[in-house]
């Protein structure tokens, strides 16, 4: 399984860190992305980074609650100090990307990065998902 | 492991704290040492019944029992009630607004997310009366 340091996803979306510069070296190895927080909840998210379009104090909670690696925030989109102060609170690094959704996840899976459709969790293992999606 | 029981409140259409509630259940869970994949069940439930009570309910709060062999969500709140429980829990089914879409919520499959995730759950509500969402996970050997 490939992984991924948080400092190359940064150089690889031109991206800002907006919060968390002293954890770009923890690595990653799949990416989930989506502006439905609902549909974030539901799949895996071990060791993934979240990419969304979603620039609202509930991806920070949502983030936090499934565990996710990191957030990016595609489109340029700047969060507000309320954002940052939760992002900072709890230890989630928080990136700013120029990339559009599509760009970024294109790029990120072209690093190597996959989709979570594997990922062992405890739903997918009752529908007993299993081989390459 | 010693028993523990935890009440919060939870305000309606508080979206500054919607989800704080949550994040300290799952700070509790955390330092009580339960394993990841457990920690990750059941704050899903929680945040997504949080949510609930925030966007659909009324006032209300949130429960929180462990015991030696389970852990225990009570959400209660004294909203409108569900006039019909078995939509409310069909995939894709929402009443949510404009505003609760905004924040990436309200795509019907809050509830649903929540069967799936716990072990047991309980729900009673009756229009105009509130709503009572008792969700449980037993735990079995789920430390470290
Ligand atoms: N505590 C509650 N009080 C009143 N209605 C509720 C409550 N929880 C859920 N509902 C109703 O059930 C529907 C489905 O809930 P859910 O599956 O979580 O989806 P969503 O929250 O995205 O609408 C809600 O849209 C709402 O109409
Ligand atoms: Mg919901």
């Amino acid at each position: 399984m490939t992984s991924v340091k948080l400092s190359e996803i940064r150089d690889l979306l031109n991206a800002t860190v907006q919060v968390g510069d002293d954890k770009l070296n923890t690595s990653v190895s799949a990416c989930c992305a989506g502006d439905l927080m609902s549909d974030i909840l539901r799949g895996a998210t071990q060791g993934t980074v979240l990419v969304t379009g979603l620039n609202n104090i509930q991806v920070i909670r949502t983030a936090v609650i499934v565990g996710v690696a990191a957030v990016i925030l595609v489109r340029e989109k700047l969060p507000d100090e309320t954002l940052v102060a939760h992002a900072r609170k709890h230890g989630l690094p928080l990136l700013s990307t120029p990339c559009t959704m599509f760009s970024a996840c294109g790029r990120l899976y072209e690093k190597g990065l996959r989709g979570v459709e594997k990922q062992v969790y405890r739903s997918g293992l009752r529908k007993g998902i299993t081989g390459n999606p | 492991m010693p028993d523990l029981e935890r009440r919060f409140t939870i305000r309606a259409n508080d979206f500054v704290n919607a989800g704080e509630v949550s994040l300290e259940i799952q700070s509790i869970l955390k330092h009580i040492g339960f394993n990841p994949a457990l920690i990750r069940r059941i704050s899903v439930c929680a945040y997504e019944s949080e949510m609930n009570v925030v966007m659909h309910g009324g006032d209300g709060e949130a429960l929180l029992k462990v015991s030696p062999n389970s852990v225990t969500l009570v959400f209660t709140d004294q909203g409108k009630g569900i006039k019909d429980i078995e939509l409310a829990f069909k995939p894709g089914y929402s009443t949510a607004n404009l505003k609760h879409r905004e924040m990436g919520f309200g795509a019907g499959m809050g509830l649903p997310n929540i069967k799936e995730s716990a072990d047991s759950i309980e729900i009673h509500s009756e229009e105009g009366h509130g709503t009572t969402l008792n969700i449980g996970f037993e735990l079995e050997g789920d430390f470290g």
